[in-house]
C-alpha cells in the first residue's frame, strides 16, 4: 500500500471502531424503535408495521401534561443547575490554587456511587421526619404535615442534584480557560469588580454555560428515576410514562411514539437554543 | 540630571504645577513574594522619579525585577516598603481601576471577544464617555496607530504586530497620564520589532505621554529612551540616559549587559591630581582619568568600549594608553572588523575597527599588535 494511499485511509481507520459501535448500538436500535412506532396490533397477537400514526397522536393526547411537565421539570432544573454550579465552577477556576483538581474530584465524588442509590438516599434525607424534616419540626419550626417528598419540588431538587457535573464540568473548563490578565487587563481600563466580570468573565464563560445546558437539560427533561423515587404519583414525567409503557404495558408502539416525540422536541429546542444562543455573536452582545 | 529635583512629596503636593511634580515617583519601594514558604525579595528598594512627557526605560536582565516594579505602578501589586506616588499623590492601595496610567501588557490581554472597536472603546466606556465622544476618539486612536478599516476585526483574526497596535490604541484612547509598556515588542520578529521601535517613539512624541518602557533588550532602551534606570537583581544600578550609560557605566554589571566591553584588572600605582597609573596584570601601564576616587595600591577594573581603541602594528606614539598583546580572532562583520587580543597575563580584548579603506584588515591571527585608546574613553569601575 502505498504512503499516500494509507494517509487517506487512516483517518477512516481510526473513526471505524467508534463508527461501528454507533452504527450498531444507536442506529439500529433507532430505526428499530421508529419501525415499532408506526406498527399496530398488541402484544398477545404481535405487532405489524402499518403506517399507524394513531401512535403518536394518542400518546401526545394522553400524555399532553407529563410531556409539558418535563420540559419545565427539566428547564427549572437546569436553571437551578446554572445558579448553584456557576459559583462552585467560578470558585474552582479563580481561587482554587493548586488543589483545583483535588476540588473537582470532590464534585465527582458521589457520583461514584450509583445514580439509583444517590436518589434514593435522597428520598431518605428528604423524607417527612428524615434528615432534613425532622429536627425541624421537633424544633418547631415546620408545621407536622409539612412534606417534601413526593411534591414537584423533590423531583426538580433530585434532577438538579443528580445532573449538576454535567453542569459545573463544563463551565469550569470555560472560567479556568480565561487568561487572569484579561481580568488585570479590564481592571487596568477602569472595570470595577462588576463590571470585569458583566464583561469579560460571564461572556467568556458563556460557551460553559451552553455547553453545560445541552448536558443538563436533555437528560434532565427524559429522566425517571427521580420522578418515581422521590415523585409520588402526581408528579410523573414523561419518561416514566414510556418506561411504564415499554416494560409494564408492552404497548411498544405507544411507547416509541412518545420517545420519538421526546426527541423531537429536544432536538427542536437544542436546533432553536443554538441558532439563537450558540454563536460568537452573542458573546460580543453580551460585553456591550 | 532630573532625578534630583523630587524633593519630599508633601511639599511638593504643595505646589503642584507640571514643572514639579514628577509622573511618577518610587521611593524606596520593596516587594517580597511569598512563595512555597519562601521569600523573594523582587524588588529590594528601588527609588526613582520619571519626569512628565518623558520616555523612560526599565532596563535589566530577565527576572531583575521590572514587572513587578511595573505591577505597582499600575496598581496590580502593593509594595512591601517604600511609596509609589503618582503625580504627587501617594497611590497606595489605590486600585489599577482608579489610577489614572494604562498598561500594555507583554502578551497584550486583548478581549478575545470583542473586535478591535469594542477593545479600544473598553476603557472609555467604563469611564462613561458620551457615545460621539467615544466614537470619535476611538476613530482618532485607530488613525494614530494606523488602524483605520480594521475595527470589525477580532483580535485572532490579526498578525502580532497589529494586535501589539490594537493594544497599544486600547490604553492610549484613555490619555492616560502614564502609559506603562512590558516588554511590549517581545513576541515580534526583528524587522516588525524594529518598526515599531520608530512607531512607538513616534506615537509617544505625537501623544506626549510619559512612556515608561520594559525591556530586556539595551538596543531597544537605547535607541528609545531619553533616560534608563538599568536594573540588576532588584536595584537599580545605573539611572541616567542612553549616552551617558553607554560611554560611562557606573557598575561592572552596566558595563557588561550593555554593548561589549572589555574589562582589565590592575593596581593603581601613583595618583596624581586628576589622573592616577594602573598597572594592568600583564605588566603595561596605563593611565586612567579621574584619579581622585581611587589610591595607590587599590585593585580595580578598567574598561574600554571595543569601537574606542585603535589596533596597530608599530608602536603607537603621543599621549595615549597602549597595551601589547597578540590577536587570537579577526571576524569580518561588513561594517567593521571584530579582533580578538590576548595579552600577556591572559587577559582577552575585544576591539572594532571600522571598515573605512579597503578590505584588508589591519593584522592577520597570530601577529603582535599595539592596542590604544585616549585615557578619557577608559574609566575605572569597582
Ligand atoms: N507572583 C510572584 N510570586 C513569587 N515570585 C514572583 C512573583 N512575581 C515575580 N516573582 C519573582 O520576582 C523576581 C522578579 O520578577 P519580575 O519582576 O517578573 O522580573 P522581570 O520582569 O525583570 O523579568 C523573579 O525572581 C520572579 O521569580
Ligand atoms: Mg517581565
Amino acid at each position: 500500500m502505498s504512503s499516500r494511499l494509507r494517509a487517506a485511509l487512516t483517518p477512516y481507520a481510526l473513526i471505524f471502531p467508534g463508527g461501528l459501535w454507533l452504527a450498531i448500538f444507536f442506529v439500529v436500535p433507532t430505526v428499530v424503535m421508529l419501525s415499532l412506532s408506526l406498527q399496530s396490533g398488541d402484544v398477545v397477537s404481535g405487532y405489524a408495521f402499518t403506517f399507524n400514526w394513531h401512535s403518536y397522536v394518542d400518546g401526545i393526547t394522553t400524555y399532553h401534561d407529563q410531556i409539558v411537565r418535563s420540559v419545565i421539570y427539566g428547564l427549572a432544573a437546569t436553571l437551578i443547575q446554572i445558579v448553584v454550579g456557576f459559583p462552585v465552577a467560578y470558585w474552582i477556576a479563580f481561587r482554587g490554587g493548586r488543589r483545583k483538581s483535588v476540588y473537582l474530584f470532590l464534585l465527582l465524588l458521589p457520583f461514584l456511587v450509583s445514580f439509583v442509590l444517590r436518589t434514593i438516599s435522597w428520598q431518605f434525607f428528604l423524607s417527612d421526619n428524615g434528615l432534613l424534616l425532622g429536627p425541624l419540626k421537633s424544633l418547631g419550626l415546620l408545621p407536622q404535615d409539612f412534606h417534601i417528598l413526593a411534591t414537584s419540588v423533590a423531583v426538580v431538587c433530585g434532577l438538579a442534584y443528580n445532573y449538576l457535573p454535567f453542569m459545573v464540568l463544563p463551565m469550569y473548563v470555560a472560567l479556568e480557560r480565561i487568561d487572569p490578565r484579561l481580568l488585570e487587563a479590564a481592571q487596568d481600563l477602569y472595570a470595577g469588580r462588576t463590571q470585569t466580570f458583566l464583561r469579560v468573565v460571564l461572556p467568556l464563560s458563556l460557551p460553559g454555560v451552553f455547553a453545560g445546558v445541552l448536558m443538563t437539560f436533555v437528560p434532565a427533561t427524559s429522566d425517571y428515576v427521580n420522578a418515581s423515587v422521590l415523585g409520588g404519583t402526581s408528579n410523573t414525567m414523561i419518561g416514566n410514562v414510556i418506561q411504564n409503557q415499554f416494560l409494564v404495558n408492552q404497548d411498544y408502539p405507544v411507547a416509541s411514539a412518545l420517545s420519538f416525540t421526546l426527541m423531537a422536541l429536544l432536538l427542536a429546542g437544542i436546533y432553536a437554543y443554538a441558532r439563537v444562543l450558540g454563536t460568537e455573536d452573542v458573546l460580543e452582545v453580551a460585553a456591550r | 540630571m532630573t532625578e534630583t529635583q523630587a524633593g519630599t512629596g508633601a511639599d511638593v503636593a504643595a505646589a503642584p504645577t507640571s514643572q514639579t511634580v514628577p509622573a511618577i515617583e518610587l521611593d524606596n519601594v520593596v516587594k517580597e513574594y511569598t512563595s512555597h514558604g519562601e521569600v523573594v525579595r523582587a524588588v529590594k528598594g528601588v527609588s526613582l522619579t520619571i519626569t512628565e512627557g518623558e520616555f523612560f526605560s526599565l532596563l535589566g536582565p530577565s527576572g531583575c525585577g521590572k514587572t513587578t516594579s511595573m505591577r505597582m505602578i499600575a496598581g496590580f501589586e502593593d509594595p512591601t516598603g517604600g511609596v509609589v506616588r503618582l503625580h504627587g499623590e501617594d497611590v497606595t492601595g489605590v486600585p489599577p481601576n482608579r489610577r489614572d496610567v494604562n498598561m500594555v501588557f507583554q502578551s497584550y490581554a486583548l478581549f478575545p471577544h470583542m473586535n478591535v472597536w469594542d477593545n479600544i472603546a473598553f476603557g472609555l466606556k467604563r469611564k462613561k464617555v458620551a457615545d460621539a465622544e467615544i466614537r470619535r476618539r476611538v476613530g482618532e486612536t485607530l488613525e494614530v496607530v494606523d488602524l483605520l478599516g480594521r475595527e470589525k476585526r477580532r483580535p485572532k483574526e490579526m498578525s502580532g504586530g497589529q494586535q501589539q497596535r490594537v493594544a497599544l490604541a486600547r490604553a492610549l484612547v484613555n490619555r492616560p497620564r502614564a502609559l506603562l509598556l512590558d516588554e511590549p515588542l517581545g513576541a515580534l520578529d526583528l524587522k516588525l520589532r524594529q518598526h515599531m521601535q520608530i512607531e512607538l517613539k513616534r506615537i509617544q512624541r505625537e501623544v506626549g505621554i510619559t512612556f515608561v518602557y520594559v525591556t530586556h533588550d539595551q538596543g531597544e532602551a537605547l535607541t528609545m529612551s531619553d533616560r534608563i534606570a538599568v536594573m540588576n537583581d532588584g536595584l537599580v544600578e545605573q539611572l541616567a540616559d542612553p549616552r551617558e550609560i553607554y560611554e560611562r557605566p557606573a557598575t561592572k554589571f552596566v558595563a557588561g549587559f550593555i554593548g561589549t566591553s572589555n574589562l582589565l584588572g590592575g593596581t593603581v600605582q601613583e595618583v596624581a591630581g586628576d589622573t592616577a597609573v594602573l598597572a594592568l596584570g600583564a605588566g603595561d601601564r596605563v593611565v586612567i582619568p579621574r584619579g581622585g576616587t581611587v589610591a595607590a595600591g587599590d585593585a580595580v577594573d578598567l574598561t574600554v568600549r571595543p569601537e574606542k581603541i585603535t589596533i596597530s602594528r608599530e608602536q603607537p606614539a603621543g599621549d595615549v594608553s597602549v597595551v601589547r598583546g597578540t590577536v587570537s580572532e579577526v571576524v569580518y562583520l561588513g561594517t567593521y572588523n571584530s579582533y580578538m587580543v590576548v595579552l600577556a597575563d591572559g587577559a582577552e580584548i575585544t576591539v572594532f575597527e571600522q571598515n573605512a579603506h579597503d578590505s584588508s584588515t589591519t593584522a592577520e591571527r597570530g601577529d603582535t599588535v599595539w592596542l590604544s585608546w585616549q585615557p578619557r574613553h577608559s574609566f575605572v569601575l569597582r
